[in-house]
Parts: C-alpha cells; structure tokens; sequence
C-alpha cells in the first residue's frame, strides 16, 4: 500500500527508545498514548505478549515491543507508556519505555532496510529515517501479533 | 445510503418476512390445517413479492411470481385443491422464489433451469399452455412501464370473439387511495391484465388549474372487459384498496357466461382446471368456496401477523445501547467496591442508593437484552427447505415437525444455532432414519418423524432434534470407535459412553460417504461450536426407537453469570453453569493416583483433580488441594472434574468481552470480562481446561512458543 502512494508527502512519525535504539511509528496508526497498567496475563501467550487490559470496555492485548524485537524484557516503571496502535481492524497496545518526540520526514527520504541477516530486522522493520546524524528504524505493525496458531483448530 | 438502496432494503426486510409467512401458510396447507384465509395469506405473500419485484426491475422474478401467483389464485378461486401433491410443489416453488430473491440481493445465483423447470410446473396446474407465455409478457409489460411512464393498452384490435356481453367497471378512487400510496394505474394493468380491457377516462369533474386540490382526486374510469372474465377475478385486482376505491360493476348486455374463465385459451384451461379439480378427492374440493375468495380484504391476514404496535430499529443502534449498558454495569460495580472499599456502614445513604442503583441496572441491563431478542423462527423457518432438499437427494420420506419456535433468544445467540441445527437434522435424516422399506419391514409408517423442538430450561435455551429411526447402533459405534483407535478394544463402556463416543472427531458411521453427512467432521464439529457458545449438547437413543440430540445454550452471549475465583493471584471466572458444587476438600479425600495425578474422593466416586493455576500456566506445582477450594465441574460426557482454585471471591454477573476481537483465541479461555476494579478478568472455558488434562495426561507447561 506504500508503494502508490505520493513519494512527496510528508510523514509524521513518533518515535521512542528501545534498549538505546530508536524507533518510530506512523502517527496515523497510533489513537492514544496512556500510562502503563498492570497487564492480565494471558495463558499460553508468547512470553512478549504481557496480557490484556481495560481500555474504556474494550479488552486490549499488550504487546511488549522490546520483546517482541529480540531486545529483552521490559521492566515496566511509572515512565513507561503504552502506545494504542490501529492494526487493520484491531487496537492493539505497544509497551515502550516512552516516547521522545514526533518526527517529520518525506516519504522519499526514508531508506530501504539494510539486509543485516536478522529475521526479526527484515519482518519489523520497514524502513530507516536518517536525521540529524541519527538512525531511526519505522516499524511495520502488520506481523506483531502473534500468528494465530489456532486457525485450523477453531 | 442512497434512498433507492434503503428502500430495497426495506423491501428485502419484508421479502423475508412474506416469504417466511408464505412458506408458513403453505405448510398448514400441508397438514390440512389451512383455510380460505391461509390461502388469501399465501396469495397476498406472492403478490406482495411480484409486486416490489416489479418496481425495481427484478424481471425474472416478476416472471417467475406472476407463474406462481396464477397458480395460487387458481386455488384462492377453489379451482385448484391444495391437496398434498400441488401444496408440495408450492413449496418447493417457494424455494425458488427464494433464491430469485436472494438473488436480486446479490446473494446466490438462482438455478435458472430448476427454475424454469419449476415454473413449467406450476403452470402446468393451471394450464398447459397459456400462463407461460402470457406470463412473460405480463412481467414484460410491468417493467417496461413501471414509474410514471405513460400506460399502453391494448384497445383490441385483436378484439377475441367478443360477445355482446360486457363487464362495465367504474372506478372512481378516493382521496385516501392515493393518501395510502396506491396508484389508479396498476389496477388499470391489473384490469387490463385480465382481458381486453377497454378504458377510458372520465374527466368531467376536473376543475380549473386556479381551483384545482392538488390532492384531491378527479378522474374517474371506466373499463369495459369482456362478460369471460370472472366477477370476483374483477374484485380480486380491488382487494387491497376495499372502500377507497368504490367501483361499480355491472355487466352490459348478454347473459353472463355459466362458466367463466380467465385469460384467452379459456376453454382449454378451463376443461383442464376441471380435470384437476376431478382427480382430487371430493371431501377437500369443498375446503375453498369461491365465495371466501372473492372477499379477501386486506385485514384478512392481519390476525397472524397481529402483534401489536412495533418499531424497526436499526440492529446497530440496539447493539450500541447493549455495549453502553455493559459499561454501566461495570462502572456500577467499580463504584460499589469503591463504596465497599470506604467502608462505609451498610445502612449509610450511600450504600442504600448503590443498592438500587444496582437493582435498576440489572433491570435496564434485562430490559436492553429483551429487545434484542428474537424468536428461533428465524431460525426453524429455513429448515423445512434444508429437509425438503435432504429427504429429496436421500430418497427417504420425512416429515418435520416445530415445536416452539416462539421461544425467545438473544440474537448473538440466534446467528449461532443455524449451524449445528442444520448438522444434526443432516444427520438425523441421513443417518437416524431409514428408508422407507427398511421402515416398512420394521412395522413403521413409511415417512419417518423429524422433530425439532426449542425451550426454555433453566435459564438456557435447549433445542431438540428428535427422530423416530433406528437409533443409534451400539454394537457398530463401538467397533469403529475401536477401530479407529478410538477406544481401547476391551474397554468397559455404558450405552451412554457409547453413543457419546459419536462426538469424537473422525467419527463417522455411514459406510459411504454421501455429500449430505457424513464426511466425518460431522459431529464432533457442532460440539464444539457449542461449546465455543458456551453450551452443552448431548444423545439419547433408544434402538429402533430415534435418538433425541438436544443442545443446551446460554440465553445470550452478552452476560454470564459466573463465579470469581483466583488462581495464583490471578482472577478467574468460572462459568456458574458449568459448576455443579463447590467444597473444601479434607486432606484424607484426596488420593494420589499415579506418578503426578491425584482425586478426589466426593460421595463415593473419585474425580480427577485439575489445579487451574497449572492448567493454564500460572504455576509449575499444584497447590495442595486441601489449602484450596474444589470447583466441581461436570463435562459433556457427563464425567466430572474436580478444579482446585486458591479461593472464592463470589458470585457475579459479568459482560462478556470478546479476546478474538483486538487478540485473538487462547486455549484454556472463553472470553474476558472487566471486573469491579477495571481489570480485566479472563473466562474460564471450563470444558477446554478439563478436555485439555484428561486428553494429554502430560500436558506440558505453558511455554513460549
């Protein structure tokens, strides 16, 4: 779906830090920003996936994204954030350790990942913005969730 | 939405609903229960069909309606008995002007040649050679011209051998005709429709344009039709509007003929309708007096379809006062526990207004679920068909019987049952009933019974799938369960154990697989979309006797009432319909068993014991189940399991939240719901939990995967 679309424009991206890496994400894909909660684990989840909590009636899965990308576990403090994010129909929440600031970068600038032979890179990462003598890897949301094992089962 | 769209889909809404009452009607035709006016009903359905048809273009129903309504107007006549072969056709009709229907929705594809085979056929009851082509052309005529379009009539040039006699209609319509939106033109089609049809138009009373009402009418008409065509066919076409329409019929001329018939092959037709009326047996030829039809005025139907003053609401504005609702319930309990948590006395204004607060939140809370409730009707309606079709490609005579198809379930629930109930009278007609020799041989009458069956029990809706075949046969289940590595070969098993054993997946005893059941996936998969509901299904057969299936459900899938536990300082809740009683156990009842098993002993029987913190994950060692709390639940085979849980917290009634919806399914969990505090809480699904343990008695931790 990026590729139709007008190399131009300008995106807006949020970014934070993850084990001294930076990260960034589409503005539009994020519908809030709220303080960390204890989490209800879920039974037989992947160990990043730091259970579910109350988002005003809906049920929210927390993804851990350190996790998630290979980095460790999150210790979750009074400064982490959890990112509310659209992934196609469902909301889904990302536990980072906060976020720094909001990015502008044109679409053309943005540079194809770099092969650097990590499954985990190629499969979350979906671009890099360099700004400022900085690197920050855009996160591709669509593969996040864990897969449903349970497809052929249900 | 477009207003074009959203008056279709009012008309589909109704499409449905006429269909439905269509298919209701000729059905007590069948079991000789109707009368003229079930018959007036039926008609009117057809009518009312063709006639929206009509207006948004839908030729190929147009066509294929008008062919059924002749055939139904032959009967509303009394020319045509409803006996069983002709009501039979009808229905199977029926189906096809379903499919037209769903077809014009864009859902489905009609079978053109069943279809046209179909209209062949029910022409056939009236003519064989006429209705068709005129059939065409009607539907032709309607279409071209609907809207405003100006009216062609054909003033007769082909005048047929006219007799002097003639029908002189005059209409003179009413304010409120035109007030209740019918349009003088379609009777002039109707009319014309009829015969040849000589109109004109009296002006006269037409005013100025300064002194002209716009809404009141001036014109009248007067038709000339010839004296062939039948009197009460010219009433008929007045049916709808009664006195806002006054008409005047006299007949002109010439005597009336002694025996009048309808279109141009008259005496063909008529000579025809007199053999069909021969071949059926007398006593019923009397059931449709000519004269019952001729008065069918639109309130005739209204006693069926009498239920008091309703509204449409759109489903989302309903679900969305459901959710609200939900939150309320929620907020209701964070407050009391706040309240709680003050600790406040119990006598305190406080803790007495929370006390009806809650009282009237449970009642709005029942009151919104009421309204989304709805009869299993919608349901049972598309079974006849579903049979109809299986006794068909299965050569087996079947007859289905409803029962309470009035009882009222929530609509998450409603959307769910069709699936399993289609299974299972797949397989009560394919495998439970025999053919009709084998029926014979055995002493039994040739059409074998299908009941189907809904009631309310307990607080759960219970549905029944009865026949009266051969039952299940034990000895065979138990072979192929043995074969099939099932069981064990030498194990000791009930009747019960055996015919549950059908539940298990990869069972399946027809011998060759036929494209209606038996592909093996048949019953172990309506389990478990029970049990994903939350519900319960279980067999009882009798050889040669029938089985009886009946699946139990919650009433809705929005609330359940459960039970607070915690396991390993989690928060559980445990489905209250899924306990049986809960205990402390004392240490002597618990027994090991085995290496890692353990029971325990409740009033003689020993049950094995589920640590639930284990079972999901929560902890590596079982707790010792004499510090814990004993949950005993029972399972579909009827077997129980003991769960052993940290502590009770009480009993509530929770919203159910989906996980599936921003997650997706975890194994061991229903569903989630907020409790009091604004946590969430996750829902046991109490058969997986213990299916889970007593399946792989090693279940490994829960692991990372």
């Amino acid at each position: 779906m990026t590729d139709v679309e007008n190399s131009n424009e300008t995106l807006e991206l949020i970014s934070f830090r993850i084990a001294e890496q930076e990260f960034c994400l589409d503005i539009m894909a994020v519908r809030e920003i709220r303080g960390w909660t204890a989490a209800t684990p879920l039974p037989h989840s992947p160990s990043y996936v730091r259970g579910v909590i109350n988002l005003r009636g809906a049920v929210l899965p927390i993804l851990d994204l350190k996790a998630r990308l290979g980095l460790g576990v999150s210790e979750p403090s009074a400064r982490s954030v959890i990112i509310v994010v659209h992934i196609g129909a469902r909301l889904v929440g990302l536990l980072v350790d906060g976020v720094s600031e909001i990015l502008a970068a044109e679409r053309a600038t943005i540079q194809p990942t770099p092969n650097v032979g990590c499954d985990t890179v190629s499969r979350f990462v979906r671009g890099i913005i360099a700004q400022d003598g900085r690197m920050t890897s855009w996160i591709a949301l669509d593969d996040i969730l864990p897969a449903e094992e349970e497809a052929e089962a249900a | 939405m477009d207003p074009m769209d959203a008056i279709k889909a009012t008309y589909f809404q109704e499409c449905d609903e006429l269909l439905a009452s269509l298919e209701e009607g000729l059905l007590a035709l069948e079991a000789g229960e109707g009368d003229s006016d079930t018959i007036n009903a039926v008609f009117r359905a057809v009518h009312s069909v063709k006639g929206g048809a009509g207006a948004f273009g839908f030729d190929r129903m147009v066509e294929f309606a008008h062919v059924f309504e002749t055939a139904l107007d032959a009967m509303r006549a009394g020319k045509l008995d409803p006996e069983p072969e002709v009501v039979k056709l009808m229905l199977r009709a029926t189906d096809v002007l379903v499919d037209h229907v769903q077809a014009a929705k864009g859902e489905g594809a009609v079978d053109e040649g069943r279809a046209a085979a179909m209209a062949d056929d029910l022409a056939a009851l009236t003519s064989s050679e006429a209705p068709k082509p005129a059939a065409s052309e009607a539907a032709a005529a309607t279409t071209d011209e609907w809207g405003f379009a100006p009216l062609k009539f054909d003033f007769g040039d082909e005048a047929s051998a006219a007799s002097e006699a003639k029908w002189r209609l005059v209409m003179r319509p009413a304010p409120q005709m035109y007030a209740k939106g019918h349009d003088a033109a379609l009777f002039l089609r109707e009319l014309a429709r009829l015969g040849d049809a000589q109109v004109s138009l009296d002006a006269s009373a037409l005013p100025d344009l300064e002194s002209l009402q716009p809404e009141t009418p001036y014109l009248a008409w007067t038709v000339e039709l010839p004296a062939s065509v039948e009197e009460a066919a010219i009433r008929d076409v007045f049916d709808f509007v009664g006195e806002d329409c006054p008409i005047e019929l006299t007949l002109e001329g010439g005597e009336a003929p002694a025996a009048p018939s309808a279109e141009a092959p008259a005496a063909d037709m008529q000579a025809l309708l007199q053999a069909v009326q021969d071949e059926s047996s007398p006593e019923t030829s009397a059931t449709v007096p000519p004269a019952a039809a001729e008065k069918g005025s639109a309130d005739k139907g209204a006693p069926k379809g009498a239920q008091g003053a309703t509204i449409r609401v759109d489903l989302e504005r309903v679900d969305r006062l459901i959710d609200l609702v939900g939150e309320l319930v929620i907020n209701q309990a964070m407050l009391a526990q706040r309240v709680a948590e003050s600790e406040l006395a119990c006598s305190s204004s406080v803790a007495i207004g929370l006390d009806e607060l809650e009282q009237l939140t449970r009642e709005i809370q029942d009151s919104v679920m009421a309204i989304r409730a709805q009869p299993v009707k919608s349901v049972f309606q598309r079974m006849p068909r579903l049979v109809r079709e299986i006794a068909g490609a299965t050569g087996k005579q079947v007859r289905l019987v409803m029962e309470g198809e009035g009882t009222e379930v929530d609509k998450t629930v409603i959307e769910r049952l069709s699936d399993p109930i289609t299974h299972m009278l797949r397989n009560a007609i394919d495998h439970g009933l025999e053919t009709p020799e084998e029926r014979a041989a055995a002493g039994k009458p040739e059409e074998g019974a299908v009941r189907l069956a809904a009631l309310h029990r307990s607080g759960r809706i219970v549905i029944e799938v009865s026949d009266d075949g051969k039952g299940i046969n034990r000895p065979r289940v138990r072979d192929i369960a043995v074969e099939k590595g099932l069981i064990a070969a030498d194990a000791n098993l009930t009747d019960d154990e055996i015919d549950n054993l059908i539940f298990l997946p990869g069972f399946s005893t027809a011998s060759s697989v036929s494209n209606i059941s038996g592909r093996g996936v048949g019953m172990d998969v309506v389990k478990r979309s029970i049990q994903a509901l939350g519900g319960r299904i279980s067999i009882a057969s009798q050889p040669g006797k029938g089985s009886v299936f009946t699946l139990s459900l919650p009433l809705t899938l929005a609330v359940l009432d459960g039970m607070v536990i915690s396991a390993s300082g989690q928060t559980l809740v445990a489905p209250l319909t899924a306990i049986v009683e809960t205990l402390r156990p004392k240490p002597e009842d618990v027994r090991a068993l085995g290496p890692a098993g353990a029971v325990l002993a409740v009033r003689g029987a020993h049950v094995p014991l589920i640590d639930v913190g284990v079972a999901l994950g929560l902890r590596h060692a079982p707790i010792d189940p004499d510090h814990g709390v004993v949950l005993l639940v029972e399972s579909e085979g009827g077997g129980r399991s003991a769960l052993v849980a940290d502590e009770i917290q009480g009993q509530r009634q929770v919203v159910i939240k989906s996980l599936e919806a921003n997650y997706q399914r975890v194994d061991g969990i229903a569903a989630a719901t907020i409790l009091g505090d604004g946590r969430v809480a996750l829902i046991l699904d109490v058969e997986a939990v213990v299916e889970k343990r007593l399946n792989e008695r090693h279940a490994p931790l829960a692991k990372a995967s």
